[in-house]
């Protein structure tokens, strides 16, 4: 499991031991009458569900790694749990350096704001200040290829152009770790190429990065690492090969299984 | 000691870097509230002015006579207390109103509740210029004493974002805060004197008063903040103040301390719970 060769840099991410832990009930209950009705029958702190079991996972600085798993099987949830945004019920995390996270790219947008207030207002959201975003500004618009379109509300921009332009706020400073999740399948075809390009220079400068995609391609070309989750525990962890393979073999089993089924 | 002094400088830290996100996030609020309307930033001060014209018209026969330059006494009520329920109303969303970004970003998350007082607060510095209109109109006259507005003020800021954090984080767990807030602040708001006035029915130097009315009197001057805010705030600007209140100076400080315990109050909770938000929004 472990790979020891040569000396390692120092590690940026530590996740040791962490379980992330839901309560279903307590969940459903958010308003005063059924808090009460479940406080009487005792039903509160039932049906806990754990969407991460003792994960241990140790990321040195400018690996990469991938993320990968069925829907529902912990990869966002382990995100989360690194760029601070959930806590563990159990275990640690422990960070070095900063993050620049890309879950689901402008979800900070305000639909009412132009874009360029928007570009202003996701830098504060990422920790920077408003003058650093001014001078980086034209260098994100030219990313983006947006130039037209900056006085425009967001209401009225394609799903496509939103992740363009939370791509190029989310790189614009060089990240010390890098959570990209499942988030260039929006742009069209020569801005996913532009952006493998530029997260391959980051991770050329030394830059960590956590990827999650349900396509083949770009785990392949951009990971050297990968973890495999199922229902919240790692089933594998390796070089990416390795991983996938067994993925996409566990993957053909179960469909065999289910078309067995289905004969019967 | 020593922990707790880091503890302190890592949320100053945090403060100083997110800084301009509050900033941006009251610009945005100031901004987008007046977008497409014709007079904009005009509305800020036209409708508490509009609204007291009307709240004159109706009150005027029953209080008139009893309550001196009774336009200004209404008008600084009025934009205190409105001040007050914006900036709740606001703040006890302000947590499931960004939960897309609460969810995808690891921000301080009172930032969200501050920045909504906040931009209410610009609302009610706008609204002042009503009350300068009435008070010229009116014939106040000037002193530099007016300028002691900004003690209420400021204290009537922190008790709101004290009262905010509050609501915030309660109202992530049982949404019903929502419907019933708009109550509560319907019930205070009758309970607070704005448009009649404490003394007419509160006479505690009369032995032989409506026992009554002179609990229910009682029960506002001690337990109503917002009437320590109103009565500081009145005070400054047109000398009123009733035979039997204390010197405004004691009010003065009675209502820092208020505003202090409420902003203990809502951290604690705030901080207590803000972990567990995201499993609910």
């Amino acid at each position: 499991m472990e790979q020891a060769k040569q000396p390692k840099p120092p590690v940026c991410i530590r996740v040791k031991d962490a379980s992330v832990r839901f309560n279903m009930a307590a969940e459903r209950v958010d308003n005063l009458k059924e808090y009460f009705v479940k406080l009487m029958k005792r039903e509160l702190h039932f049906k806990e569900f754990y969407a991460l079991k003792n994960v241990n996972l140790v990321i040195h600085q400018g690996e990469s790694w991938a993320l990968i798993g069925s829907n529902g099987a912990g990869k966002s949830t382990l995100l989360k749990l690194i760029c601070g945004i959930l806590q563990p019920h159990s275990g640690s995390v422990t960070i070095n350096g900063s993050i620049a996270p890309m879950i689901e790219l402008g979800a900070g947008f305000d639909p009412n704001l132009t874009a360029k207030e928007n570009i202003f207002l996701n830098g504060a959201v990422l920790g920077h200040s408003r003058k650093f975003m001014r001078e980086q500004y034209e260098q994100i618009v030219e990313f983006a290829e947006l130039q037209d379109f900056m006085d425009l509300p967001i209401k009225n921009y394609s799903s496509g152009m939103r992740a363009r332009l939370g791509f190029a706020v989310a790189t614009v400073v060089k990240p010390d770790i890098l959570i990209v999740d499942e988030v260039l399948a929006v742009g069209d075809l020569e801005f996913q190429a532009k952006c493998r390009a530029r997260i391959k220079e980051l991770l050329s400068q030394g830059t960590t990065l956590l990827f999650v995609s349900h396509a083949k391609p770009p785990v392949l070309e951009l990971c050297e690492h990968a973890v495999w989750l199922d229902h919240g525990e790692i089933k594998k962890l390796g070089a990416t090969e390795h991983v996938y393979w067994a993925y996409e073999q566990y993957l053909n089993q179960k469909r065999k299984e289910r078309l067995a089924q289905q004969g019967k | 000691m020593k922990h707790g002094l880091q503890t302190v400088g890592n949320w100053l830290d945090r403060f100083v870097k997110y800084w301009d996100l509050l900033v941006l996030l009251v610009q945005r609020d100031v901004k987008l509230k007046y977008r497409r309307s014709f007079l904009g930033y005009l509305w800020s001060v036209l409708n508490p002015l509009l609204s007291m014209l009307v709240m004159v018209v109706v009150f005027s026969t029953m209080f008139k006579r009893s309550i001196e330059n009774y336009p200004v006494y209404l008008i600084c009520g009025n934009i205190l207390f409105s001040f007050m329920r914006e900036a709740t109303t606001q703040a006890m969303n302000s947590v499931i109103g960004n939960a897309a970004l609460l969810k995808k970003a690891s921000v301080p998350r009172y930032i969200f509740t501050l920045s909504k007082v906040t931009s209410s607060a610009v609302n009610f510095v706008l609204s002042l210029g009503a009350l300068l209109i009435v008070m010229i109109a009116t014939r106040v006259h000037f002193q530099w004493m007016n300028l002691l507005i900004v003690v209420p003020i400021i204290e009537l800021y922190i008790f709101c974002v004290g009262l905010g954090m509050l609501l915030a984080a309660v109202t992530v767990f049982f949404r019903d805060i929502k419907n019933i807030w708009s109550v509560v602040t319907l019930a205070w708001m009758y309970l607070t004197p704005i448009f009649y006035s404490l003394e007419s029915f509160y006479k505690p130097e009369i032995a032989n008063a409506n026992l009554a009315s002179n609990t229910l009197g009682l029960f506002i001057r001690r337990f109503n903040p917002m009437y320590v805010y109103i009565q500081q705030f009145r005070y400054f600007v047109i000398q009123y103040s009733p035979v039997w209140e204390v010197p405004t100076s004691v009010l003065m400080w009675r209502g820092a301390l208020i505003s202090l315990g409420m902003l203990l109050i809502g951290a604690v909770v705030f901080r207590r719970t803000e972990n567990k938000f995201i499993l609910y929004i």
